[in-house]
Formats: C-alpha cells, sequence, structure tokens
C-alpha cells in the first residue's frame, strides 16, 4: 500500500486543475484515470470556449486540455493513467486497477472528479449499430479522424447536441435536421443560430420513435410530442439518415461517492444522483471531495474552478496554506463561480421556459427558441444588432444572457462594451472608429458578430461573418448568401478572405450582396 | 432510502405496446421485464436490479439507470428521487476475476 | 468516411498504417487509433451479436463506458474496441454473446 495526501480521482478539467493548484501549494499529490490520454472530455472539445478571459474564454476547448497538461508538467503533477479506481473503503483506502493488478492507496484526503456519463433515451430500434451518443460521435471525428456516418440525425437540442451538430458539419457530415422534445432549444441560442444559418432544419416538440435498419440504421422515425412529451400519431416523418446521434443531456458519475457511503440526493438541477456538498465541495464524509461534473453537471469552465477551490480547501486543512491566504482564494474562486453561473442558462435557471425578455428587457426571440434562427423583426429589439454607422461597422446578434465578453477585449479601438456585469448583452459605442479588422468577428465564440458596410459601392453592401467550414472560399468566388435559416437570399460575391493566428482558425469572409439584403444575409454557400 | 412503503401490486399487469424495447442493454432486460418486476414487489433500484440484473452487466448501469429508475417511478407513480439509485459498489468498474488474484494488498510497499 | 482535411485540426495524430483481420478478412487502418474508428472507417458497423436476443451491436458512447463495442481480440472476449489501440497484425473478431461464432454454434447445438 502507498500513502498519498490527496488522491484525485479523474484526469479532466477539475482533477487537473485540483491537482495543479495541491501541487503548487507542495501537497502530495497523484491522479488516477482510467483511459489512456489525460483531459477528460476537453480533447474532443473543438469549438472556443465562453466565459471571460480568466475562465479560457474564446479558448478551443483542446487547446485548454493541452495548457493543463502542459502546467501539470510543470508544476510535477504526477498523473497515472490506464488506472481505473475500483472503488473507496474506510479511512480512504483506494484501490486502483492497472492492467491485470490491482494496488491499495492510502490517501489523506480524496478528490472525485469523475465528471459525466451521457444521457440517453430508449426507443424502439435504439440498440441498432448506428444510433451513437453525442460523445461517440465527437469521440470519432475529433480524436480519430473518422465520420460517424454521412447522414445524420441530432436529437437533443442543449449545447451539446448543437455543439456536435456544428462538428458534424466541420467533419464533412450531413446533419438532416435536430430535434428536441422540448418545446425551446435547450441550449445557447447563438449555438443554435451557427447551424440553422447553414440550412439545418430544428424541429422543436418532436421525439424520436423508431431507428429502422435491423443491422444499420437506414432511416429515423420522428414525431411531433404533446404536452406530456407523448408522440402524437399521425404526426410521424420518416428520414433518410444513417446515423442517430443521441445528445439529451449528461448526467453525473457518481458511483465511487456512492460506493463511499458519502450521503447523496437526486438533484434535477444538478443533473441527477450527487453527493451532498458544503461549500467547500467536501462531502458528509469528511475529506472526500467532489468537483467538475460529478458534483453537478456545468461547463468545463466552471469545473476548473471549483477544481481549484477545492484543492485550495484541502491545503487549508493540510496545514500548506494559512487561514488568510485561504479566505483570499475562495473569494476570488466563488466570485469567479458565480460570474459564470448568471443568466438565463444559469443552473438555477435550468429547464425554464418561462423566461421571455433579457436582463435588459428585450423580449427573447421566440423564433430562436423554437427554429434556431431569429428574424429580422425580432432582432430590431437589440441595439447592437441594428448598428447602421457610416463605413465598415459591427452588427452583434447576441440576443441572450450568456456570461462571456471576449468581443469586449477583442475591440482595440473600444467599440464593444460588456463591462464588468460579463453576463449582459454587449453594446457597441458608435463614435469608436472601426477599422474592420474583424477580430471581434474572430473572438466570439457564438459566431454572433458580423462585419457590415453598407457603403461598399453604389447599390452594394458588404457583409463579413467568421466561417469555420471546407472548403474555403476564394476572392472573386461567387454564390449565394443565405440568410440565418439558411435559405439562399441572394447571389454573392467572395471579396476577401482573411484569417491571422489570434483568430486561431476562424476565417472571416467578406462577400459582396446588394445592398437591400445587408441585414438578411448571414451565411455564404458556394 | 427510498421511503416507498413496499406494497405489491394487486391489480393485474397490464401489458404495454412498447414492453419488449430494451432498457439494459447490457443485460438485455427489457421495460415490460422492469415494469412487472415492480408487480412482484421490488420497487427500489437496487431490489430491481438484483431480481434482474439490469445495471449488473458489462457497463454496471452507466448507460441504463436513470432508464430503469424512470420506469419504476412511472409504475409506481412516484418521483424519480423516491425510487432512489444504485448503491454504488466496488469495483465500480468491470474486472476480470483474474485481476482480483493479483490483488497486491499484502505486498510491501516498494517505494 | 475517414476526414482528409479539417477547418480546425490541422492533422490527426496517426500512426504508420497497419494491417489487421476482421474474422479472417484482411483490412487497414492506422497503428494507435481505436480498433472501433478503424473498423468504422473499414465500413463495419457490426461488433457483436448478444447473448440473449442475438442482436447486432456496435460503437455506441465509444469512451470506453458502455461495452456495446466489445470484440474478441486476439482471442481475447470483452476488449472495448473504442479504447484499444489498433496494431500491426491483430486478429479481431465478431463476438456472438461471449464468445467466437464457431464456439456460439457449437453451444447453439
Amino acid at each position: 500500500m502507498k500513502r498519498h495526501e490527496l488522491i484525485v480521482i479523474g484526469a479532466g478539467p477539475a482533477g487537473l486543475s485540483a491537482a495543479i493548484e495541491a501541487a503548487k501549494a507542495g501537497i502530495d499529490v497523484v491522479v488516477f484515470d482510467e483511459n489512456a490520454r489525460p483531459g477528460g472530455q476537453l480533447f474532443k472539445q473543438i469549438h472556443k470556449f465562453f466565459g471571460s478571459k480568466e475562465h479560457h474564454a474564446k479558448e478551443r476547448g483542446f487547446r485548454i486540455g493541452e495548457d493543463l497538461l502542459k502546467e501539470a508538467e510543470e508544476v510535477g503533477v504526477r498523473v497515472e493513467l490506464n488506472s481505473t479506481v475500483m472503488g473507496i473503503y474506510e479511512n480512504k483506502e483506494v484501490t486502483v486497477r492497472n492492467g491485470d493488478e490491482v494496488d491499495h492507496y492510502k490517501a489523506d484526503k480524496i478528490l472525485i472528479a469523475t465528471g459525466a456519463a451521457e444521457n440517453m433515451i430508449p426507443f424502439k430500434g435504439w440498440d441498432t449499430p448506428g444510433v451513437i451518443g453525442a460523445g461517440a460521435a465527437q469521440a470519432l471525428m475529433n480524436l480519430q479522424g473518422v465520420q460517424p456516418g454521412s447522414k445524420i440525425l441530432m436529437v437533443g437540442s442543449g449545447n451539446v447536441g448543437l455543439v456536435v451538430s456544428l462538428q458534424l458539419l466541420q467533419a464533412g457530415c450531413e446533419v438532416v435536421a435536430v430535434i428536441d422534445a422540448a418545446p425551446r432549444v435547450g441550449g445557447y441560442g447563438v449555438h443554435a443560430a451557427k447551424v440553422a444559418r447553414t440550412g439545418v432544419p430544428f424541429y422543436l416538440s418532436h421525439t424520436i420513435v423508431e431507428a429502422k435498419g435491423g443491422d444499420r440504421v437506414k432511416s429515423a422515425v420522428i414525431a411531433e410530442v404533446d404536452n406530456h412529451f407523448q408522440p402524437i400519431p399521425g404526426t410521424e416523418k420518416e428520414l433518410d439518415v444513417d446515423t442517430i446521434c443521441i445528445a439529451v443531456g449528461l448526467s453525473p458519475m457518481s458511483q465511487l461517492a456512492s460506493n463511499a457511503t458519502c450521503d447523496m440526493a437526486l438533484m434535477p438541477k444538478k443533473g441527477g444522483n450527487v453527493a451532498i456538498l458544503n461549500e467547500y465541495g467536501e462531502t458528509s464524509i469528511p475529506g472526500i471531495y467532489c468537483a467538475g461534473d460529478v458534483a453537478g453537471i456545468e461547463e468545463a469552465s466552471s469545473a476548473m474552478i471549483q477544481g481549484r477551490r477545492v484543492a485550495d480547501h484541502v491545503a487549508l486543512s493540510l496545514g500548506y496554506l494559512t487561514h488568510d491566504e485561504f479566505e483570499q482564494k475562495y473569494d476570488n474562486a466563488t466570485a469567479a463561480l458565480n460570474q459564470l453561473r448568471q443568466g438565463m442558462f444559469s443552473p438555477a435557471n435550468k429547464g425554464r421556459t418561462d423566461l421571455t425578455v433579457t436582463d435588459e428587457g428585450y423580449p427573447l426571440s421566440m423564433s430562436l427558441l423554437k427554429k434556431g434562427y431569429m428574424t429580422e423583426a425580432e432582432l430590431k429589439a437589440f441595439p447592437a444588432a441594428q448598428n447602421s454607422a457610416p463605413g465598415i461597422h459591427p452588427v452583434i446578434e447576441c440576443t441572450q444572457n450568456i456570461p462571456c465578453n471576449p468581443c469586449q477585449d477583442a475591440c482595440k479601438f473600444d467599440c464593444i462594451k460588456v463591462g464588468a456585469d460579463i453576463v449582459k448583452l454587449p453594446e457597441i459605442n458608435t463614435e469608436s472608429k472601426c477599422t474592420g479588422c474583424g477580430m471581434c468577428v474572430a473572438s466570439c465564440s457564438g459566431q454572433a458578430i458580423f462585419l457590415i458596410n453598407e457603403d461598399y459601392e453604389p447599390g452594394y453592401a458588404t457583409v463579413s461573418l467568421p466561417y469555420e467550414f471546407l472548403p474555403l472560399p476564394k476572392k472573386g468566388d461567387k454564390g449565394k448568401a443565405l440568410g440565418r435559416d439558411g435559405s439562399p437570399v441572394c447571389d454573392a460575391e467572395i471579396v476577401s478572405v482573411r484569417s491571422a493566428p489570434a483568430m486561431d482558425k476562424t476565417q472571416i469572409l467578406t462577400m459582396k450582396i446588394p445592398l437591400e439584403y445587408v441585414h438578411a444575409a448571414r451565411f455564404y454557400k458556394a | 432510502m427510498s421511503k416507498i412503503v413496499r406494497t405489491q401490486k394487486k391489480e393485474p399487469f397490464v401489458p404495454q405496446p412498447d414492453d419488449d424495447m430494451i432498457i439494459c442493454r447490457c443485460e438485455e432486460i427489457t421495460k415490460g421485464e422492469i415494469r412487472k418486476a415492480v408487480y412482484d414487489g421490488m420497487t427500489t433500484m437496487n431490489e430491481v436490479k438484483r431480481w434482474l440484473r439490469s445495471g449488473m452487466g458489462l457497463c454496471q448501469g452507466q448507460t441504463c439507470q436513470r432508464l430503469v429508475q424512470n420506469i419504476i417511478a412511472r409504475e409506481l407513480n412516484e418521483s424519480p428521487a423516491e425510487v432512489g439509485m444504485i448503491q454504488g459498489r466496488a469495483p465500480v468498474r468491470p474486472v476480470e476475476i483474474l485481476t482480483f488474484s493479483n490483488n497486491k494488498t499484502d505486498v510491501k510497499e516498494d517505494e | 468516411m475517414r476526414i482528409q482535411e479539417h477547418p480546425i485540426l490541422s492533422e490527426y495524430d496517426k500512426g504508420r498504417e497497419v494491417h489487421f483481420t476482421l474474422d479472417g478478412e484482411d483490412m487497414s487502418g492506422y497503428e494507435g487509433e481505436s480498433i472501433a474508428a478503424a473498423l468504422h472507417a473499414n465500413g463495419v458497423m457490426i461488433h457483436r451479436y448478444t447473448q440473449k436476443k442475438h442482436k447486432p451491436r456496435g460503437i455506441f458512447c465509444a469512451i470506453g463506458r458502455c461495452t456495446d463495442c466489445v470484440m474478441i481480440v486476439n482471442g481475447e472476449p470483452n476488449v472495448r474496441t473504442c479504447i484499444t489501440p489498433l496494431e500491426e497484425g491483430m486478429t479481431v473478431e465478431t463476438q456472438y454473446g461471449a464468445s467466437t461464432k464457431a464456439d456460439w454454434e457449437a453451444k447453439q447445438k
């Protein structure tokens, strides 16, 4: 048996962050992870994250993973891979399976950071090959470089369903539809808008009824649901797909906490069965902690802060931090967490469908919540989307209160302001001179910022938009400008394609279109 | 622990059209079998697990646990919270018996 | 099925090309990728047939949790192909229950 001051179970964002913080404090820490690679699910995340700079906003998930691993190495964190924690016993004894052997470890403190498992919905034929979890789709396309399928139905419009839909499009797959049994799109409107503008239809209040095909998925039957989420007979539609991707939420993987006999509770706002925690992330068993998704489903950015905060408390109780040092760290971490836990998608608002206005009092776009895109009429309520300054200038179609502010830092000319409360919608200072650099366009994780120039040429305007697909259009290419719903609105000519290292693979396409379509055209199709 | 008072259902079991739908993929337990288990007097997750082996297969209930819970809750007309969850038990991951025989607890510290 | 070019990921971490067999048939993939990914790229959807109902199963979670993708690899059953790296010369067999097809058929008699 070996003894460590802190054993961390799981090398995802929460576990790694905790281990880094613990090692920095001088704690003897070891991390066990059952996988061959550390980083949890971060390396499957190729989209830019939300939040503010301190939360790694506008960084892509896999780069955050790379940064964490680098930091862990620098401070000498030991990560034991292919090491499955099998159980937690009395007196904080932990059994770890490595290969075909079982090792015993003893810890002073244990952090359970085992993350989450995907939820599933059963339907006729859901065990047919070709029905996969959204995480499986990500693993195949983003880690292994293999398309999960060619024609895909996405079941679930939460952030996972929306993000994975976009990633499927980026991997060259066709997303036939996004469906959700709920009456409203569950994830960020900006994520939905990215998918909708490519032409993917959204069917809200729809569920999957059957996967047909037997040996492999050949089609999917969907149907509209009533208020009790029961399919309405006669509303069935059969979709020609070869893959059905399930993204209906995550559940905390809390078996180890339950095994350790921590007090547990089923908490829907936290996504499932979780250990009951105090304000320091400690369970009912002193010295056993939970952080990250296992403590309640949230974003990776929250998991990282929670992990560090637990490590600080461990450091305090083991005598590596003074009370004052701890208090300061704790207050900072809690303030950062509270920043991330605001807005209409906060844990407290989870599952709410009664919100009708933003914090600013602007009416929420119902079209965005039902179909994944905003109408021009609805956007009129949002001042930043209606900017009509002369020459090139940004319009910001950010219409939901999400804790995020990289756009503010992106503009060197202070054209965009979010303010101290990062959940507020960005405002545009029309006095400031926009140079059309495009940094705000590339920095917006929601891809909701466009540059428009209504004075480009007599009768013509330009729209510059973020673009993350292949093949990349070239200057001089002619094609169609698409509306927010993905339908063609007019002819378009590409007048420039730009990128910069700071834009991190987001390209800025500028298309020339007839002036009258400047408020309608938001995407380009060759 | 569940607060549900154990009562055996007296009314006859009424089959439903989707009773043959697989719920526990590993052990191939159907919705009908789980509903029947409730009629046979199994009202908690742990009881149903031991009665049917749902959640005892290779994946250890990772996929089906919430689904089984919801089916039991609906049959009993209770909230899922009342039905509770499976008690987590070691090993929380499937481990071959051979591996257990290589338990190193009595080996001297090698560091 | 393989993604040749990706707008965000500049290159995938691919090993050298290796050969393996599925039920005796030659296939190729890249060393170190998951066996499941290599099979998927070869168009293989069915990894096993279940014990009780003899239903086909394939990749489901792809992160080693659900165990639906288990196959017989180098003679060993119940290998999670989604997290097991592909190696040169591997023998991969479709799993029937917990057995090979031959053993399964023998048991049915």
